[in-house]
């Protein structure tokens, strides 16, 4: 396939342009209908409505990637429109395109880190996400136990086979098996927290997780329509409006960092983060899947994402990979460094170090 | 065109009219398929929060019937093709009945998928040309390309079979040209459908308790117990109340499908437990779940146990040759077990449990909500609505009740 080409090339494509007038010519008073349920949901009864017209546009338009410029244009003043009038607020949809020769890199210290969840919070606030119904929360704080204390010399004789030939401690199967010995084994981990816990907890450890922006990312290869892809940058986007809702994409990862829109997002207008970028933090629609992206409307200005910018500890650190001097450069020079599932072979660019 | 249109309209009368038994079934479903529409729409317009599904399990009650309409569609063939592969004039005849559950079982499917989907109103994305397909990289469009020809497949073989039957010109040589090849493709594709929805599962590497090898084979042979043992109930159906002559053989054939392919799925099953339990690693953790529950969450437990145990207690009764051959009676009532046994099996341990442990260590119960298990029925119900007109209609044109007179009587 030469979709890479086509997604780096931006250039005007015929074929696209041919689909969407074949689709303009199934008539938009019926693509009306239809989306009368959907899309449009999300305008409030008693606003002016945007119009049915831009409701069924937007249900006609391809996939961003592979529009025309002015089809981008229409596309990006369609949103604005729509988003300034649901929220009441002058809302901006940036289509700012990737940096040139470089390869975004995120590092965590997970000594420094004291679970504090700040960066969730950030994030929420940054990036639009629905608040409530569902709640969703782009980076999830992992809360591991330390260890070692489990082992007694109670369980010494506990072990399998009870007795044998060999003597009656166990030969096969140690009695004090079983045990957490912390390492990053989800086995133990627990995610959910009470608002007024005090942290960090001494017998524990914590490791934010959020998407590892992978260089092999399975959730790409799983999407039957290519709606989520990796950017130039090596970020994983989606095209909110291309998605199909199916969710093949949160089967492949193994990282369980993506988040579906289950309901219709409740994001508050007076919360809402008027500064958007269309495959960053614009507010998302019913039905569609969303997940970390670095920050896209941050990172593409040079600016850091929101989470690090949060991080009271400065256990954060995020960069370009391919530049030597870089706070992510130095860190792999420098520190332990590894990766969360190796195993999975899915090549993250978040490494997680120590010291 | 006259004889299409006559076609349809014999065909469409014969299939809704009969006893009483009959058309309170059709309204029986008629109704769930009304009240349906309430709970469907209130999904359409709510979006899937109104079901169980959450991020940590993703796939819901749709999706487990999804695999299961597969199961039967792909069984399908097995009445279609002894009559094509091995000449059995007892079934030749009956092949159309067997397409007719193949092609009603896959949009039954699609169906689901429609359900499953969180933007279905965006579906066009998946159109060749329209929309843009990650071919050939993503399974699920491989999948949707097979389900799809499968059910066009099918979906000509019974129109023509059924047509040229009504109007008397059956021909079983000009046939062999163009016909016979269709129907052998039909055959292939059938296992197809089958892999490649296999496929769609053991193609995630983060899901443990899928990524296994036996996956598709586990599935033919679940084929192969859930799909004859609807034939045989829809055949015990056929022979008691109409006039079509289904021979003992028939069923014989089906109940010893059935008999070994559920030997076939507790070897799979044991080989996929050892595998998994002998080193008993992280991968075994999801069926630790199910075999004994976490910490207090069981509710996967007693099904696990109560389906293997089903399976082997079906499989003995099927080798005993007074239940096999009880055909009004203990076939039928087996036959329903062991259905009901598949179904059950695709959500209770086959889907949720794989979810538990998520790949952050998460430990979650799944509970079906009300529309959704409506919506499940509608689906069934509009799944077996059609079913049942086809294959009515079916065979009144294969016992010759149903044909094209030519309009003497008019003239």
């Amino acid at each position: 396939m030469s979709d890479d080409r086509a997604e780096t090339n931006n250039k005007k494509d015929d074929v696209t342009t041919s689909r969407r007038d074949f689709l303009k010519n199934i008539g938009i008073a019926g693509a009306s209908t239809l989306m009368a349920g959907s899309a449009s949901a999300g305008v409030p009864a008693d606003s002016p409505d945007p119009d049915a017209e831009s409701t069924a546009a937007e249900w006609l338009q391809g996939h961003f990637v592979l529009m025309s410029e002015e089809d981008k244009k229409e596309a990006i003043n369609r949103l604005e429109k729509r988003y300034t009038a649901k929220y009441d607020k002058k809302t901006t949809v940036a289509n700012t395109p990737p940096l040139e020769g470089v390869l975004f890199g995120y590092a965590l210290n997970i000594g420094k880190c004291i679970g504090c969840r700040r960066c969730v919070h950030a994030c929420v606030q940054e990036n639009n996400q629905s608040r409530t119904n569902p709640v969703i929360h782009w980076i999830q704080v992992m809360k591991i136990p330390k260890g070692n204390f489990a082992f007694t010399a109670d369980k010494l004789n506990d072990g399998y086979p009870k007795s044998s030939a060999f003597g009656d401690y166990g030969v096969q199967v140690g009695g004090n098996a079983y045990a957490p010995v912390g390492g990053l084994a989800t086995e133990h981990a627990q995610s959910y927290y009470s608002a007024d816990e005090m942290v960090p907890d001494k017998d524990y450890f914590y490791v934010p997780v959020q998407c590892q922006q992978c260089e092999k990312p399975p959730c790409v290869k799983a999407c039957p329509v290519r709606a989520t892809f990796r950017d130039p940058n090596g970020v994983v986007v989606i095209d909110y409006n291309w998605c199909i809702g199916c969710r093949m994409c949160q089967l492949a990862c193994p990282y369980q960092a993506r988040r579906f829109n289950w309901g219709e997002p409740n994001l508050p207008p007076e919360e809402m983060n008027p500064k958007t970028h269309y495959f960053g933090n614009r507010p998302r629609m019913r039905g569609v899947m969303e997940k970390c992206t670095f920050c896209v409307q941050r990172t593409r200005e040079g600016r850091n994402p929101a989470c690090l910018e949060a991080c009271p500890v400065g256990a954060r650190k995020f960069g370009n990979l391919l530049d030597p001097e870089s706070d992510v450069r130095k860190i792999l020079a420098t520190k332990k460094v590894f990766r969360f599932k190796e195993e999975m072979s899915t090549y993250p660019k978040f490494f997680y170090y120590i010291g | 065109m006259k004889k299409i249109l006559s076609f349809v309209a014999d065909f469409g009368s014969y299939a809704i009219n009969g006893g009483t038994k009959y058309k309170a079934w059709l309204i029986f479903l008629l109704f769930i398929i009304v009240t349906g529409f309430y709970t469907a729409y209130i999904q359409l317009s709510e979006g899937l929060i109104v079901v169980g599904a959450s991020d940590q399990v993703p796939m819901e009650l749709f999706f487990a019937n999804f695999i299961f309409t597969a199961h039967v569609a792909a069984a399908a063939i097995l009445v279609v093709a002894p009559g094509y592969f091995y000449h059995r004039k007892d079934m030749k005849e009956l092949a159309v009945i067997g397409e007719i559950i193949a092609m009603v079982f896959v949009a039954t499917g699609i169906t689901f998928i429609l359900f499953h989907m969180g933007r279905p109103d965006r579906l066009w994305h998946m159109v060749p040309f329209l929309g843009y397909l990650n071919f050939p990289n993503s399974m699920l469009v491989y999948d949707t390309i097979v389900l799809n020809v499968y059910l066009y497949l099918n979906l000509i073989g019974i129109s023509y079979i059924l047509y040229k039957k009504y109007v008397g010109e059956f021909d079983t040589k000009a046939l062999a040209r163009w016909f016979t090849p269709v129907i052998y493709l039909a055959i292939i594709w059938g296992p197809l459908i089958h892999i490649c929805t296999a496929f769609v599962l053991s193609s995630n590497a983060r899901m443990g308790a899928w990524s296994t090898a036996v996956m598709p084979f586990g599935f033919l042979a679940m084929a192969g117990a859930s799909g004859p043992s609807l034939v045989i109930l829809l055949f015990l159906l056929i022979r008691k109340y109409s006039k079509l002559h289904i021979n003992d053989s028939v069923i014989d054939l089906m109940s010893t499908i059935i008999g070994w392919s559920l030997g076939i799925i507790m070897l799979v099953f044991a080989a996929e437990y050892f595998t998994a339990l002998y080193s008993n690693t992280e991968h075994a953790a999801p069926l630790n779940y199910s075999m004994f529950g976490h910490n207090g969450l069981n509710m996967y437990v007693p099904w696990f146990w109560g389906t293997v145990v089903t399976i082997v207690v079906s499989f003995v009764a099927i080798l005993n040759p007074k239940i096999r051959k009880s055909y009004d009676r203990w076939l039928p009532i087996l036959c329903v077990v062991i259905f009901l046994a598949i179904l059950m099996e695709k959500p209770m341990m086959l889907v949720f449990p794989a979810f538990s442990p998520s790949p952050l260590g998460e430990y979650t119960e799944y509970h079906p909500t009300f529309i959704e298990l409506y919506n499940v029925v509608l689906t069934w119900a509009v799944g077996f609505l059609s079913l049942t007109l086809l294959v009515k209609g079916a065979v009144g044109i294969l016992t010759g009740e149903v044909k094209y007179s030519k309009p003497v009587d008019a003239a």
